[in-house]
Formats: C-alpha cells, sequence, structure tokens
C-alpha cells in the first residue's frame, strides 16, 4: 500500500483561538481512517481544510502543509478537492429533492451529447444524454450493493437510509475518487442500516478508496477502521492501528481533561436529597439537531446541575424544551405544581430563566445597547424599569441606566458605556450582557447552556464564577449545559449525560473521564453489562 | 407520502385554472357576446400576447419567481421600434431590425437586472418589481427630456410641440404595422388566423422545451431548487441566474415587438407597464406557480386570461349597467390573482418549514 | 452642548444616498437664490407638503419595525382614511369638525380592515412585501368597483351627468378643506405662512408614535423585528406583536390620507391610492431607515428631504427645463432609493 494523503503539521486560528495545533495525520490507499473526538476537538475544521471550504480561506487560511499521492497540494476550493479526488458525504443531505436519483447523482457531471446550437453556443446548450447518465447511476448503486434503489425514482420521496446511499454513490461515480470522507454517516440510520453502510464502507475499502470515517459510535470505529486518530482540544492525543486501543481507552482519551479544580465557596445551607424544586419525566422536545426523547429527571432545590452529552445528542434540547423555545411535551413538576410547557412567558412568570447557547441568535438585540438588553426582557414579562407617563406606561430610562449601570459594574461588563451596542463587544462581555439579563429577571431556577462557548480564558473563570457566585449567595438552582466536561466538573454538583435524546447517565463531578466518556458514546449500560 | 393524488388534491392544485374557468364561462354566458367574436379575439391574442408570457417561465425554473423585470426587455423593444420608426426601415426588415436592436439592448439590461437580483437573494419578485419601476423613470427621462435634445430624431411630428420628448402615442401605421401578422393569414370563416406569430410562438415553445433537457437547463432547475447545493457540487450559481434573466430579457422584448407590431401603435409611456402585469397574471391564471411554471400553464393562461378580458367589460353592462365595473373587475382580477398566488406561495413555503 | 464624537459617529452612518440627496438640495437651493425664484415661498410650500406627507410616512415604521419591512400595502389604510372622509361628506358635516368625525372613523374602519390584513399577511411570513403590494392593488381595483356602487347621494360626490357612482376627486371646499393648515396659521412676510395645525398634528403623531414604542407593546414590536427568538424568550408572542403592528400601520395611513386630504383640498379616489405608497416607503429609507430597522428621526428626516426636494425641484428645474421632469425625478429618485435599500448587503451581516 502506498501513502495516499499526508496532512503536516496543521494549526488553524479562528479569531485568536487555536482549534487546531500541530495535526499531522497520515493515510495509506485503502485505509480506513476512525477520526473520533468531542464536539470542537476539531474534526469538522480539519476535514474543512482538506475540502478546501471557503470559511477556512476567508478566516485567515491554515498553517502547514497537504500532501497528496506524493505531491504538495494547495486545496482552495472544494472544486480542486473534487478534481484531486477527495469526496466528502456531508452531514446534512445535499441532494435536490425535485431530482431523480440519477440527476443527482450525476449532478453537475452531466452526460451531454452535441447539437447544431451546442456547437454555436457553447457546452453548456448539449443535451442531457440520460440513458448512459442512468446506466452509471445503476452501476455506482450497484457497487456499493444498492440495488434496491430506483435510479429514476425521485429523491424526495426515498427514505432517509437510501438517500445516504445514494451520496455515498455519486461520490463513488466521480471515476477519479481516491479519497472519501463520511462525517457521522450513521448518525441518521438505524442499527440494520449502519450495518450495511459499515459493509459498503469495507467494500470501498478493498477497491482501494482511502476513507475517513467520523462517528461517535464508538463500536463502529473499532469495527470498520484500520487505524484511529483521536483528536482533543485541537491536538493528536491518541494515534495508532486499532488493535492499540480499546473502546476504555478511547473514550478516555477523547474526554481525558486535567480538571482545574475551582476553590468553590461553601453552601450556607447543605444540599438537601430530597427537596425537588423541578421533576422532568419523559421529556420530549422537538428541536431541530437536538431532539430530546423521553428525558426524566429531578432537579434538586439549590444545586448545581450539569448537563453534557455530545452534539446532536439532545442535550440541548431540554433546556430549550422546558422555557418553551421548542415545542414540547412530558411531564413537568415544579416546585410541587404542574409546570406549563410551552409558554416561555409561564417560565419567566414562575422565576425560571433561560440563557441561550446561541447567544448572538437568541441571547441578544447585537444592535441594541448594553442596558437595554439587560432589561428589555424584565420590561416586557414583569413590567420592571416602568413609570406612568400621559396615561401611557413607559419605561423608565433612568431607572433603567441606574440599574445598567451597576450590573455593569458587578459583572465587569468591558463596554464604553451602557449605550454601546452588544455587537461591538467580545464574546466574553456579551455572555456578562446576557447572565446580567438573566439575574435583572430574578431566577429561581437559571437554565444556563454553553456560556463559555467562544469566549477567552479569562472570561470563562469570570463566567463560571459568577454561576457560583449566584447558586451560593442568592441560593439560585443552576442548570448548566455545556459541551466541555471539564466545566462541568469543576461546578457541578451533579452532572448529568444525554444519549440519544434520553438520560444516559447521572454521574458526580468526581467520576473517572472512562465513564463519562463510555456515557456519551451511549456505552455506559452496555460495557457494564458485558464486562 | 401517498403517491396517487385523490380528486380533491388535483382539484386544490388547480383551483386558480378552475375557478378562472368557471368565472370565464359565467361572465361569457351574461356577456352573451357571439362565441364566434369570442374565439377569434382569443386566437389573436395567443399569437399577440403568448410570446411574453412565455418569457417568464425561465426565471420561474431558476428559482427567481415572477420576473416583473420583463418590463425591461418591453422597453428595450420600444425603444429599438422608436429608432426604426424614425429611420423609416418599414416591413418585415423594420421588425427584424427592430428585434436585433431591442435583443442586444435586453442582453445588456438583462444583464444589469441579473446582477441587481442576485444582490437580493430571497426578495428577488420585489426587487424585480421596483427595478421595473425604477428602469421606467429612466425610460421617461430619456424618451421625455433627451429624445430630440440629446438624442436626434428626425421625425418631429412623433414629438410634442417643443421639439423634445415622444408624443403619448407612436403610431406604426405604415411602418411596421402588422408586418408580421399580413405574411402568412389563414381565414376560418369569420376568424383570421395570423401564421407568422404564432410560428414564433411555437418555435419558443420548442426552444424551452430543448433548453430545459441541456446542461444549461439542468443547471436552472437545480440552482432553482437549492442554490447553496448546486454551489457545492460546483454549478455557478450567480452566473447561471444573471442568463436566466438575460433570456427572459431578451425574449420579453422580442414578444414586445410582436405584440406591438399587432396593436399597431406605441402607447409611449403605457405600453410596457401593463405587459408585466397582464403577463404575469395570465401565467397564475394557467396554474403556474412561483416556483413551477411549464409553457402550457402560459398557453392555458393566455386563453383563460384573455377570454375573461374580452368579456368582461360587457358582462358588467348587463349586470350592473356600467362597463366601467366590468374594466375594473378585470384589473382586479389581474391583481387578485397575482395577489392569491404569491400568498399560496408564502404561506406554502412556511408550512414546508 | 455638542458631542464632536457621537456627531462624527452619526454623520458616518447617513447613508450614501442620502448624502447625495441631501447635497443635491443645497445645489438645487443655490440655483434657486441665484434664478429669481422666491426661496421663502419655497421654504413655506415645502412645509405644507413635509405636513401632509409625514404622516403617511408615519405608518411605514410599525411595520419596519417589527421585521416585516416597510408596509407596501399602505392603500389597505388609505381606502378605510378615505371612506371616513366620504361618510363625513354624505352626512354633510362642514367644518373642521368633520375632519376629526372622519379620523374616528376611519380608525374603527382600519381597525378591523388592519387586523384582516394582519392575518393574511402572517399566513405568509416572508413574502410580506410582494404580498403587501399585490393586496394593495387589488383592495384599489376592488374598491374602485365599489365607489361606482356604494350608496352615496350626496350629489356633490357623485358624477353630475347619470348620477350613478362617486366622482374621480371630490372637492373637500364645503367640508373639511385645510382644517389642519389653517388652525393657527399665521403669516410673516409676504411669501411665507406657517400651517401650525399641520405642523403641530405631525409632530403630535411622531411623539405619540414614541410614546407608543416605549411601552410594553411598542417594546415587543421592537424586539420582534429585532430578534424574534430574544422576543419569545422573553414571553413576547410575535405573531400578536406583528399583528398589533401592522393595524397600526394601517390606522396610521388612514390618518395619513385625511390629513393629506385636508391640505390638498380634494379626496382622491380610484387609482390615487396607488401612488401614494411608493413615495412613502423612499421617504423613510432615504432618512436613514433600511427595511429592516427604523426611527422618528427617520421619518423626520427623510420627509423633509424628499419633499423639499420635490418642491424645490419643480420651479427651479422648469426654469431649465419642462416641468414635468420632477414626476419623472419622482420616479427614479423614490424607485431608486427602494432599490438601493433592497439590494444592500445588511450592515448587521459580520
Amino acid at each position: 500500500m502506498s501513502r495516499l494523503l499526508e496532512m503536516r503539521n496543521i494549526n488553524k486560528f479562528y479569531y485568536g483561538n487555536q482549534v487546531l495545533k500541530d495535526v499531522t495525520i497520515t493515510l495509506d490507499e485503502g485505509e480506513i481512517l476512525g477520526l473520533v473526538g468531542e464536539n470542537g476537538a476539531g474534526k469538522s475544521t480539519l476535514m474543512n481544510i482538506l475540502f478546501g471550504m471557503p470559511v477556512i480561506h476567508s478566516t485567515g487560511g491554515f498553517g502547514g502543509e497537504i500532501v497528496f499521492k506524493g505531491e504538495r497540494v494547495n486545496i482552495d476550493s472544494p472544486m480542486k478537492a473534487m478534481e484531486l479526488g477527495i469526496g466528502m458525504v456531508h452531514q446534512e443531505f445535499m441532494l435536490l429533492p425535485g431530482f431523480t436519483v440519477t440527476e443527482n447523482i450525476k449532478l453537475n457531471r452531466e452526460i451531454t451529447k452535441p447539437n447544431f446550437l451546442s456547437m454555436v453556443f457553447g457546452k453548456r446548450l448539449e443535451l442531457l444524454d440520460m440513458e448512459p447518465m442512468r446506466e452509471e447511476a445503476r452501476k455506482a448503486l450497484d457497487t456499493i450493493g444498492m440495488h434496491s434503489i430506483d435510479e429514476m425514482h425521485l429523491v424526495a420521496g426515498l427514505p432517509v437510509a437510501h438517500k445516504q446511499f445514494v451520496e455515498i454513490a455519486r461520490e463513488i461515480d466521480k471515476r477519479s475518487l481516491k479519497l472519501l470522507v463520511l462525517d457521522e454517516p450513521t448518525a441518521v440510520l438505524t442499527e440494520s442500516e449502519a450495518e450495511i453502510l459499515l459493509n459498503v464502507v469495507r467494500l470501498l475499502s478493498q477497491k482501494g478508496i482511502s476513507i475517513i470515517f467520523i462517528s461517535h459510535r464508538l463500536h463502529e470505529v473499532l469495527e470498520v477502521a484500520h487505524k484511529i486518530v483521536i483528536l482533543r482540544d485541537g491536538a493528536v492525543v491518541g494515534e495508532g492501528p486499532k488493535e492499540k486501543f480499546t473502546l476504555f481507552e478511547i473514550a478516555e482519551k477523547m474526554v481525558g481533561r486535567k480538571v482545574e479544580n475551582l476553590e468553590l465557596p461553601p453552601r450556607k445551607v447543605p444540599l438537601d436529597e430530597n427537596k425537588i424544586i423541578m421533576s422532568i419525566k419523559d421529556l420530549h422536545v422537538h428541536m431541530p439537531g437536538e431532539e430530546v426523547k423521553g428525558f426524566s429527571i429531578d432537579i434538586r432545590e439549590g444545586e448545581i446541575l450539569g448537563i453534557g452529552g455530545l452534539a446532536g445528542q439532545g442535550k440541548l434540547g431540554v433546556a430549550n424544551g422546558i422555557f418553551g423555545m421548542y415545542p414540547a411535551t412530558g411531564k413537568v413538576t415544579y416546585m410541587g405544581k404542574e409546570y406549563q410547557l410551552n409558554s416561555p412567558l409561564f417560565a419567566l412568570k414562575n422565576g425560571i430563566v433561560y440563557v441561550s447557547e446561541d447567544r448572538r441568535g437568541v441571547g441578544l438585540l447585537l444592535d441594541e445597547s448594553v442596558e437595554m438588553n439587560i432589561v428589555a426582557t424584565a420590561i416586557q414579562a414583569f413590567g420592571m424599569f416602568t413609570k406612568r407617563f400621559l396615561g401611557f406606561t413607559i419605561y423608565d430610562r433612568k431607572a433603567i441606566r441606574e440599574h445598567a449601570l451597576r450590573m455593569i459594574k458587578e459583572l465587569d461588563i468591558r463596554c464604553k458605556g451602557p449605550a454601546q451596542p452588544v455587537r461591538r463587544l467580545s464574546g466574553g462581555n456579551q455572555q456578562k450582557v446576557c447572565l446580567a439579563r438573566a439575574f435583572t429577571l430574578n431566577p429561581k431556577v437559571l437554565f444556563v447552556s454553553e456560556p463559555t462557548r467562544g469566549i477567552d480564558v479569562g472570561a470563562k473563570k469570570l463566567v463560571l464564577d459568577y454561576l457560583v457566585k449566584l447558586n451560593r449567595e442568592h441560593g439560585i438552582t443552576i442548570v448548566l449545559t455545556s459541551s466541555e466536561l471539564a466545566e462541568l466538573k469543576s461546578i457541578c454538583d451533579r452532572i448529568a449525560i444525554v444519549c440519544e435524546g434520553k438520560l444516559a447517565a447521572v454521574l458526580p463531578p468526581t467520576a473517572s473521564d472512562v465513564e463519562f466518556g463510555l456515557a456519551m458514546a451511549g456505552e455506559l449500560e452496555e460495557v457494564k453489562a458485558h464486562g | 407520502m401517498q403517491k396517487r393524488m385523490s380528486l380533491k388534491d388535483i382539484l386544490i392544485a388547480n383551483a386558480v385554472p378552475i375557478t378562472f374557468f368557471i368565472l370565464t364561462f359565467l361572465a361569457v354566458l351574461v356577456a352573451k357576446i357571439p362565441i364566434l367574436f369570442l374565439l377569434s379575439e382569443i386566437v389573436r391574442r395567443l399569437s399577440r400576447n403568448t410570446f411574453l408570457v412565455l418569457a417568464l417561465i425561465i426565471p420561474v425554473v431558476a428559482g427567481l419567481g415572477l420576473n416583473f423585470a420583463i418590463v425591461l426587455g418591453a422597453m428595450a423593444a420600444q425603444a429599438a421600434l422608436f429608432f426604426v420608426v424614425d429611420w423609416g426601415i418599414t416591413g418585415l426588415s423594420g421588425i427584424l431590425l427592430a428585434i436585433v436592436i431591442s435583443s442586444v439592448i435586453s442582453i445588456f439590461l438583462g444583464w444589469i437586472a441579473g446582477k441587481t437580483l442576485n444582490r437580493a437573494k430571497g426578495r428577488e419578485m420585489i426587487t424585480s418589481m421596483i427595478l421595473g419601476f425604477f428602469a421606467n423613470g429612466v425610460y421617461q427621462l430619456i424618451f421625455l427630456f433627451f429624445v430630440g435634445s440629446l438624442i436626434p430624431f428626425k421625425k418631429t411630428d412623433f414629438l410634442l410641440p417643443q421639439g423634445v420628448g415622444l408624443r403619448n402615442t407612436v403610431d406604426l401605421f405604415g411602418i411596421v404595422d402588422g408586418a408580421l401578422n399580413d405574411l402568412l393569414t389563414l381565414n376560418i370563416g369569420f376568424i383570421t388566423i395570423y401564421i407568422v406569430p404564432l410560428i414564433f410562438v411555437v418555435g419558443l415553445c420548442v426552444f424551452l422545451t430543448f433548453l430545459l433537457k441541456t446542461k444549461l437547463g439542468q443547471d436552472f432547475k437545480a440552482v432553482g431548487q437549492d442554490m447553496h447545493i448546486a454551489r457545492t457540487a460546483g454549478i455557478d450559481v450567480d452566473k447561471t441566474r444573471i442568463i436566466a434573466v438575460i433570456l427572459s430579457t431578451v425574449f420579453a422584448s422580442i414578444g414586445q415587438v410582436i405584440y406591438l407590431q399587432d396593436i399597431g401603435t406605441i402607447n409611449t409611456y403605457n405600453s410596457h407597464e401593463q405587459i408585466g402585469l397582464f403577463s404575469i397574471a395570465a401565467l397564475l391564471v394557467g396554474g403556474a406557480s412561483v416556483k413551477k411554471a411549464n409553457i402550457w400553464n402560459a398557453i392555458l393562461g393566455v386563453i383563460l386570461f384573455h377570454a375573461l378580458f374580452v368579456v368582461a367589460p360587457s358582462a358588467g353592462n348587463r349586470l350592473f349597467g356600467q362597463p366601467q365595473i366590468g374594466e375594473f373587475f378585470r384589473e382586479f382580477i389581474a391583481y387578485a390573482v397575482i395577489a392569491f398566488a404569491l400568498a399560496m406561495h408564502g404561506w406554502r413555503s412556511r408550512k414546508g418549514k | 452642548m455638542v458631542n464632536f464624537g457621537s456627531l462624527r459617529e452619526a454623520i458616518k452612518r447617513i447613508d450614501i444616498p442620502t448624502l447625495i440627496i441631501v447635497f443635491f438640495l443645497i445645489g438645487l437651493f443655490i440655483l434657486a437664490a441665484a434664478t429669481k425664484v422666491s426661496v421663502t415661498t419655497l421654504l413655506s410650500d415645502s412645509i405644507v407638503r413635509i405636513g401632509m406627507n409625514g404622516v403617511l410616512v408615519l405608518a411605514m415604521l410599525p411595520t419596519i419595525r417589527a421585521g416585516i419591512g416597510p408596509n407596501f400595502g399602505l392603500p389597505v389604510g388609505i381606502i378605510g382614511g378615505l371612506l371616513g372622509g366620504l361618510i363625513v361628506m354624505q352626512y354633510q358635516v362642514a367644518g373642521p369638525i368633520g375632519f376629526w368625525i372622519a379620523v374616528g372613523i376611519s380608525i374603527v374602519i382600519n381597525f378591523v380592515l388592519g387586523w384582516i390584513y394582519a392575518w393574511l399577511l402572517d399566513k405568509v411570513r416572508g413574502q410580506e412585501m410582494m404580498v403587501e403590494t399585490y393586496v394593495g392593488y387589488s383592495i384599489v381595483a376592488f374598491m374602485s368597483i365599489m365607489w361606482l356602487v356604494l350608496p352615496f347621494t350626496n350629489p356633490e360626490m357623485i358624477w353630475a351627468i347619470g348620477g350613478k357612482g362617486l366622482r374621480y376627486t371630490l372637492t373637500l371646499q364645503n367640508y373639511f378643506d385645510k382644517a389642519l393648515n389653517n388652525f393657527l396659521r399665521f403669516q410673516i412676510g409676504k411669501n411665507f405662512s406657517f400651517p401650525t395645525g399641520l405642523v403641530v398634528f405631525f409632530a403630535g403623531s411622531c411623539y405619540l408614535v414614541w410614546l407608543f414604542f416605549k411601552t410594553r407593546p411598542g417594546l415587543a414590536i421592537d424586539l420582534t423585528g429585532q430578534n424574534e427568538l430574544y422576543a419569545i424568550s422573553s414571553g413576547v408572542n410575535p405573531k400578536k406583536a406583528r399583528r398589533n403592528a401592522v393595524i397600526l400601520s394601517t390606522v396610521i395611513a388612514g390618518v395619513g390620507i385625511l390629513v393629506y386630504a385636508q391640505s390638498y383640498g380634494f379626496l382622491q379616489l380610484y387609482q390615487a391610492p396607488l401612488f401614494m405608497t411608493f413615495p412613502a416607503v423612499a421617504s423613510i429609507l432615504i432618512g436613514g431607515a433600511s427595511i429592516r430597522r427604523a426611527t422618528i428621526t427617520n421619518v423626520v428626516l427623510g420627509t423633509i428631504l424628499f419633499q423639499t426636494l420635490l418642491t424645490v425641484s419643480l420651479p427651479v428645474l422648469s426654469q431649465v427645463t419642462r416641468g414635468d421632469i420632477t414626476e419623472v425625478l419622482r420616479l427614479i429618485v423614490s424607485n431608486g432609493m427602494i432599490l438601493y435599500a433592497l439590494t444592500r448587503t445588511p450592515k448587521e451581516a459580520s
């Protein structure tokens, strides 16, 4: 086997944050590389670099070099990647629903035949030659064993799994295909469908096509890959033939982190395990990409509960569902009474406040001032900061200003003043504005999602400290949802791991990385059961 | 998902043409218009208007929606005809010259329109409409104030008394009036059929059918379905959209030449304005939507829409004793059909999410 | 106290087209001074036109702030306003009191019309601007039929001969003509008269709307327009907020056309309502609004710039060329402005 691809010493910065650190991977012809890592570990960024995605080049390019078939190459656009023979099956489907399977497989690579007009006006006026297109599509489908997919069927009516295979067939059909990247190809498949897909992957490998297989289902990776690369925080933390690894080791390496122990201040009143402030039973949340399918947990009064899990597993859906941002069903009891889902106003009125993971999309009015961002919800929901004027109840600039100045001081929000639009603040300061807004609403239970995403280290600590302060000094119950396990471990009393929309495990912050890793992959139970 | 459409689905999917058919049918009954007269009118309007309506199809396929900017093509055609009139080139050669000049102008205008619409993705229709209004302003500036002053114009009887600016109507009589119509006619009793414009229409139908089977047509369809996916597959989305707008504008200009040689006079400041509205309404009446249109929608639409157009005034007169009511009514229908189609589009695309 | 830093910021934020129009306007005034045109008359006329058009421009504010763009369906509200005026004429309520009654009636009618209109717009989220435009056209065509068949009988309103249907333009001379313009009107010198009532009414309307946007329902509209998800997470029902905005816009449009009519001296029926929309949209955009953000300042500034431009250009340009060039100019400026607003890449996109 000869060397196909080498990505050497890849470095990448996003807005001053280093997201890839000296990453080197190599791949031989026909080899299957399993790429694993938590979200944010750098997998997508690495693949985006390999595929020449515009997002890489619009953010300053990358450091390091790519060697393909022994030659240094400069992949500056997806077209270039395709020309080299690199194909990618994206997580979201890249299929046109109104076209047939054939038309999709041959999209922009149609077979045409010349005619009178095309000789005058150029190739684009050549007629499509459906028959050979159809034959080639058929061949591509047969190659991956998908004899049952009708190549003339409209994609719109196909089952999800078939769409996935059509995508693969399209890549196969590119005759020059040397390397295929599969990004979470089994995420939408049932177990038996996933099994078929793994067989297809093996088949392709036998045909000499190299594969980069990205999946969070670790057992699949172990089953199909020849070698495994584990990324964590943008660096390679484990690499080698798959025989070198066990499920445990992968899980541990994937999440393992030196935990900085925050000095947590003591509670005035110790936690009472039996004092339940909110009890969630069988929660379903219809949040695209973060579906919750029957999640249950009891939240204890005064605790900091962490919710962790991999992306797409539904951890973000929980808070969104409870607060009413996405349609939810289930039985929730709050302070002994029935809790009304799907009404943010009800939530607010009952002291439940939510700080969204989507800071810029949900949490802020980007073009509004710092002060309006802090108080708008309080005015709207509770009529705080208002006064009577000419028979109108209008908001009171003076009261708003006073409160805003107080919050700016308390949270150390670095801004030019309360009137500055929040768009120009740094991520950390924007997050502080979100927290100030939440605190202004006098929460009893505060749901905070991904509070430290995309902010620098110093601000991270401040944000977490503030959450602890709210918890200890004001007795606010906090539900912290985060992709960063270290963060959860540092301040939470308990950590719930969500997998496939359900509660996978509730672990103490002192639990081992292996346990967390397995719980996230949904295999803690399995491993426990089978030893 | 059910594959077979029930009768109810078919009725709902074709609600607009069916409603329109009933409406027209009732109006015909009320108006008591001789059926032969109606038939001859419809045949004439088919040869006169269909080309313009067909010009709208490509942008719909390419995902730009209804191209209100076809008025740019209409303006180009009028500009070309003014000069043909000025140079006194008569008959078929005048028409052919007008077609060539207007096509050249339209390619340029279509390119600008395409560029503009590419900057307004997601709100192409309103932008194309405003673009039409804006162009109308520039058109008026040129033909009211520049012609005769900056732009020389010899036929002074078509100019306003001060010698600057075109009059409200420019007569094509004796120049290119009926130049295509009269080449070849077929008389069946009371009905006169103008063969040549119909050949143009059929020619465009054939060309559109051909075009949609080419690589370019496939790209139109791909871009029309999902720009992002098309771009990822390596299709130059912006360029493809510009080509769609250029083709539409050029066809519209040829259509307007055909239309005007049939009418015989140019309403200098109005002819192009109504074209956008009536062509779009006709296409929608034929069962097209903002996302789907074919040549049959265009043909059926012209027949239904213009049948109502012919009978509405007399129907209004019979019902209310005022022909004006019928005129307002057909105008209302034109607008309401578009409003309805747009509302359905908005409603569907919301439901789809 | 002038803060130069914020002044520079403000200038930087002014759109290029707005700047062009400002310079064009200054040029026109210089030209006016150079020719024999009386600048004081121009100013006086400008003020009247600003007052009579301003309320219609104000009607654009609520829908823009609710995030559904300028209200291209302005004719809906205008129809309600016209109906108010027509009813007053039918019952022969003479004098300025008729104006206030007409306003009252139009508000009631437009509340209902606005409600229905808002319901429709909610069904077509994302396509509002197009649907608005064609609903506007449709209602104007429909009402043209209604003007012919509605049972109005006042001989001053219907066609003299035949006696069926309303006239194209109805003179308000014996009704509420200049009801606002002449209220506390005063004269300075020979050529300058100040329509106090009109200006006060416009200013008052702006102030009321400004106050409204400081109340909770007003804030709800703002939040919905700026970030619907933020609004939801603040307990706002965005549907309701948008509905309120559309109703408010429709009601203001009705009042606006009555203000316009009393100053103009005529009620214009049939096609006329169509010609009010685009200048109003253009005005607020010229004032610096975008199709997603607008303030009262944009309304006032835009109305002043656009109307002054139209008033001044007519006499000044007619010295150079035919006067009807201003009509063409209006077309180009207003549609060019809207086109610019539609095609510019939003500043917000970072």
